[in-house]
């Protein structure tokens, strides 16, 4: 776990809210070693969803540089951005954000798309993904079929298909119940732990925050690091 | 509440939250707002053709041509049968002169103006009857051509609707040259689509001879016609086809009209399966936009019957509205445009005017009202299908 | 194209909706076909024109006959390869309604003149040989059920014969067909010597003479020389090109072509509308969609493609099918209304402008929910889910 993935310098993030000014961050900084596991928590409003959208390169910062991997995100342009996004970052949201015309496979296949892969590798790699998940059986289903914690396990193995370095999650087990959530941070450890992954978790819950190996707190625009007793 | 209280309540919510599905319903207006006016404009050119060469037809009046004859064009006529015409029973006179014109018809080159290249006129060389055995007939501008004369009246629709026609004015046809002293007006009628001149300076003209190509008289009564008919029948010396002006313009016009409806209908129909299902795309959208309401309504206790009966008010309200925009506007664009084509029977030009009248716009509107009730039904009984439940557990 | 799979989805995810605005592009597409053929079948075969044909008529009006006696001074003017002349008969078979040409010709010249017509050989001779032979195009066969060794009477409505009778028989020795799918062979044509001896007036005159040029000769020039020969006489001469003479009849009728313009302008004005709006509702349907397409990767300019590549793969299912409908249709109607509709043909020009027409209609109906798309930010988008 020595080696910084990544590292954001002094940033902050100012939004125009008509004709004020809202600071979300304030001169952050933050390092995240290779192979980490943090959770982030915090009230809403404390920009804890803006600082995930920088790691993405979702968003830009007001000032300060954001850098993951050898990419230095703050200078990057939107189409570059675009593209570095589909083999670097993994993103899963609370509410799945699955298409609905499509089926778990063809779900998973999606940012195999960007890629230079034909169609028969796009579907082995969609299946191994869907297999590390738990839900091989459940390739053929459309989301309206699958249950809440069965659809965000496409949605995570959709995020692992292209095999990122880094996953950001926000509020992945917001819309679950405590057994299902359970399980799903269940698995987000074993990517961490046997597949790798470094993990940028976004929670209110305290329990979920539990399964992260560290957990930082993000209020006014600050982080610190708290260790929940 | 009673079916009709609800229907009535549904069918006003339904309207006034009509502005947030205003592009579907946009939609649907001028969809079938676009078959109404396409069905006026093309059915007016048919129904202002018609108007045209039936109001020059009179039952006072008999047109003899030589039996079998489809138009005058076809038709020849010798001077001495004419006269026997003249003296025939039934045929109105004047002192002792019969009021009639024997006539010949012929066609000319001339320049039509919309394209600007040559069409076939129609040259009528008349007698002095001429005035008399066709109604409402008058001199409009500058004077009548004397008779032996190379001069013509134009008809006050040919003069629009053809180039060079104007008083003063002189026209070649061939090795002859004309001058067009003056207009006349026919009430619009196809007369006016015609240049006249003296038969005998056209027979010259034309090298025609002694021969005419009809006949026009004026009848004593209603029962001459008849008597006019057994009686030229009877004479071994002439063969011919008697009928009344009313029915010779009519047998003129009856493949042109015919031709145009041929195509408008069915264009119409097409147009309207189109709007059809334009008119079912938004409707449905409005029923799924509407789905929680429904379903809160239904819970309320409204029936299916009053959802059902609102949905479809509320199409053909969309499609009448269309249907009237659409009428309006054909009305406003289309109706009085002049216009001229070439009339297969007589194989020359024939000016009338675009009618919409309001039979047309009565058919239109019937035929909005049919589109408003298949495009909301389907969708009015999905509406009312609609299981309150699931509806309700979305909110 | 890999992403196909995606748009095909994305396009029917209503079904419903889909299907309908798929079947009002077929409509849209089927009245252009139809009414594209119609307004062809007005052009009076101007496309089939020959350019080295030339018509000459009397100056004066179509209607005033020609003399005989122009034939040879026609055929010496330096540059005519070879003449024949015709004269408009117009008689009806059976019932007035059933009208169409009947043309008295001279054989030989007439089949020199117009090398696209096609008989067997034995059925021209047999024509030839016979004084009151006949021959008909297919068209009026297959339209009034007449064959080879019918004798046919034809009830004239201006030539009285001699006799007195309107009734003039024929006995059809051939049937004559045209290698041009979009020209027309609903007309007859007989023998000039039967109708001169049979008619009772106008004798020693023909209806219009039809000349060709000879190869690399200059038309208009030529056309010029033959009408100075007769300029000045009792029957002045108007020579044209025989494209020149079908687009004055065509232009006779009226401005066809912008009707037909004026009706189309209308019915794909709609169409647009109802397209647009189904582009834009199934793009607002699904903001949050393509924000996950835009956080997995795919570029501003993907997202554009893909909700324009739906438009216009809705216009090009609904539009090829109504083509195809349309087509079919215009074959029954060329089949069973030859005689009344001559030359009604869907063009291949029509069909590609068409599919023209498809593809730049799904553009123009797309292009705003596509841009919204494209431009739609993804912070906004996710978190207004």
């Amino acid at each position: 776990m020595s080696e910084v993935l990544a590292t954001l310098t002094g940033v902050s993030k100012i939004y125009q809210k008509g004709k004020e000014k809202v600071e979300v961050l304030h001169n952050l900084d933050l390092q995240i070693p290779s192979g980490d596991f943090i959770a982030i928590m915090g009230p809403s409003g404390s920009g804890k969803t803006t600082l995930l959208n920088l790691l993405g390169g979702l968003d830009k910062p007001s000032s300060g540089t954001v850098r993951v991997g050898d990419a230095e995100l703050s200078s990057m342009s939107n189409s570059q951005l675009s593209h570095w996004r589909s083999t670097n970052i993994g993103f899963i949201f609370q509410f799945y954000n699955l298409l609905p015309v499509l089926t778990a496979q063809k779900n998973v296949e999606l940012p195999l798309l960007l890629t230079n892969f034909n169609g028969k590798e796009r579907a082995k790699r969609a299946s191994i993904a869907l297999d590390i998940v738990g839900l091989g059986d459940r390739a053929k289903h459309y989301p309206r079929e699958l249950s809440g914690g069965q659809e965000q396990r496409v949605a995570i193995a959709r995020a692992i298909v292209s095999d990122p370095a880094l996953l950001l999650c926000d509020e992945p087990t917001g819309d679950l119940d405590r057994e299902t959530a359970d399980e799903i941070l269940k698995l987000l450890q074993i990517l961490n732990r046997e597949h790798g992954k470094t993990i940028v978790m976004v929670t209110h819950d305290a329990q979920a925050a539990e399964f992260a190996n560290r957990r930082l707190h993000c209020d006014k625009g600050t982080l610190e690091a708290r260790e929940v007793a | 509440m009673n079916t009709i209280k609800q229907i009535i309540a549904v069918t006003w919510l339904n309207l006034r939250n009509l502005p947030q599905r205003l592009a579907s319903s946009a939609v649907a207006v001028i969809g079938v707002g676009a078959v109404v006016l396409v069905f006026a404009a093309v059915l007016s050119m048919a129904a202002g053709l018609e108007r045209t060469m039936m109001s020059a037809g009179t039952d006072d009046t008999a047109v003899i041509m030589r039996r079998g004859s489809t138009s005058e064009l076809n038709s020849g006529l010798s001077n001495e049968q004419t006269l026997i015409v003249a003296n025939a029973p039934g045929v109105l006179k004047d002192g002792d002169k019969t009021v009639m014109s024997a006539e010949l018809y012929v066609i000319a080159d001339v320049k039509k103006q919309s394209t600007q290249s040559d069409a076939n006129v129609p040259f009528r060389g008349i007698q002095a009857g001429a005035f008399d055995v066709r109604k409402d007939v008058r001199i409009a501008k500058g004077r009548m051509f004397e008779e032996g004369k190379n001069e013509i009246v134009v008809g006050e629709a040919a003069q629009s609707e053809f180039v060079g026609l104007g008083v003063g004015e002189t026209i070649r046809f061939g090795q002859t040259e004309w001058a067009i002293v003056g207009t006349f007006d026919a009430g619009g009628s196809v007369s006016e689509s015609e240049l006249w001149t003296d038969v005998r300076v056209l027979q010259a003209a034309y090298r025609r001879g002694n021969s005419f190509q009809s006949v026009r008289v004026r009848l004593e009564n209603a029962e001459s016609l008849g008597v006019l008919d057994q009686a030229l029948a009877e004479d071994p010396r002439i063969d011919v086809d008697v009928m009344s002006e009313r029915d010779y313009y009519s047998s003129q016009s009856q493949g042109l009209v015919t031709f145009i409806k041929r195509i408008g209908y069915p264009l119409t129909i097409l147009m309207a399966i189109g709007a059809i299902f334009g008119a079912l795309n938004s409707m449905y959208s409005s029923v799924s936009v509407r789905g929680k309401e429904i379903a809160t309504l239904r819970a309320l206790g409204f029936g299916p019957v009053a959802v059902l009966c609102s949905t479809v008010i509320e199409s053909v309200m969309l499609a009448l509205a269309g249907g009237v925009l659409g009428g309006l506007l054909a009305f406003l664009v289309f109706n009085g445009f002049q216009v001229s084509t070439l009339n297969g029977p007589s194989f020359s030009q024939v000016v009338f005017d675009f009618a919409v009248t309001p039979e047309l716009l009565g058919q239109g509107m019937r035929a909005a009202l049919l589109i408003g009730v298949v495009g909301g039904l389907f969708p009015a009984i999905r509406a009312a299908r609609l299981p309150v439940a699931t509806a309700l557990r979305e909110l | 194209m890999k992403y196909f799979g995606l748009i095909w989805k994305n396009v029917w995810r209503k079904k419903i909706r889909t299907s309908l605005t798929i079947l009002s592009v077929l409509v849209a597409f089927l009245l252009f076909a139809l009414l594209s053929a119609l307004g062809y079948a007005f052009k009076g075969g101007e496309d089939v024109a020959d350019a080295e044909r030339l018509v000459v008529i009397n100056k004066v009006s179509l209607i005033n006959p020609l003399p005989m006696a122009y034939m040879n001074r026609i055929a010496a003017t330096e540059g005519v390869q070879a003449v024949t002349h015709a004269s408009w008969f117009g008689g009806y078979y059976q019932d007035p309604r059933n009208q169409f040409g009947q043309f008295p010709t001279d054989p030989y010249e007439y089949f020199s003149l117009y090398p696209e017509l096609k008989m067997p050989q034995e059925q021209f001779n047999a024509w030839a040989k016979n004084r009151q032979g006949a021959v008909i195009g297919r068209e009026i066969a297959d339209q009034y059920g007449i064959n080879v060794g019918d004798r046919i009477p034809i009830q004239a409505t201006i030539w009285t014969k001699a006799d007195g009778s309107r009734t003039w028989e024929f006995d059809i020795e051939g049937i004559f067909e045209t290698d041009d799918p979009r020209g027309s062979t609903a007309y007859m044509l007989f023998q000039y010597d039967y109708f001169e001896e049979a008619r009772a007036f106008a004798k020693g005159t023909v209806g219009w003479y039809v000349l060709r040029v000879k190869p690399g000769a200059d038309p208009v020039q030529i056309a010029n020389a033959v009408d100075m020969q007769f300029a000045n006489s009792p029957n002045e001469t108007e020579t044209s090109t025989e494209a020149a003479f079908a687009q004055s009849f065509a232009k006779q009728f009226g401005n066809i072509a912008l009707i037909v313009t004026l009706i189309m302008g209308a019915v794909f004005f709609t169409l647009l509308l109802v397209s647009g709006n189904t582009m834009s509702q199934s793009v607002r349907e699904r903001i949050s969609e393509l924000a996950v397409l835009k956080t997995l990767g795919f570029s501003d300019r993907s997202v554009l493609g893909v909700v324009l590549t739906e438009s216009i793969v809705i216009m090009l299912i609904g539009g090829l099918l109504g083509l195809g409908i349309g087509w079919l249709i215009v074959q029954v109607i060329a089949g069973a209304m030859g005689a009344i509709l001559p030359g009604i043909y869907l063009t291949s020009r029509a069909i590609l402008t068409a599919i023209c027409i498809m593809i730049g209609a799904g553009i123009v109906a797309g292009i705003f929910p596509a841009l919204k798309a494209m431009r739609l930010s993804i912070i906004d988008a996710l978190a207004r889910a």
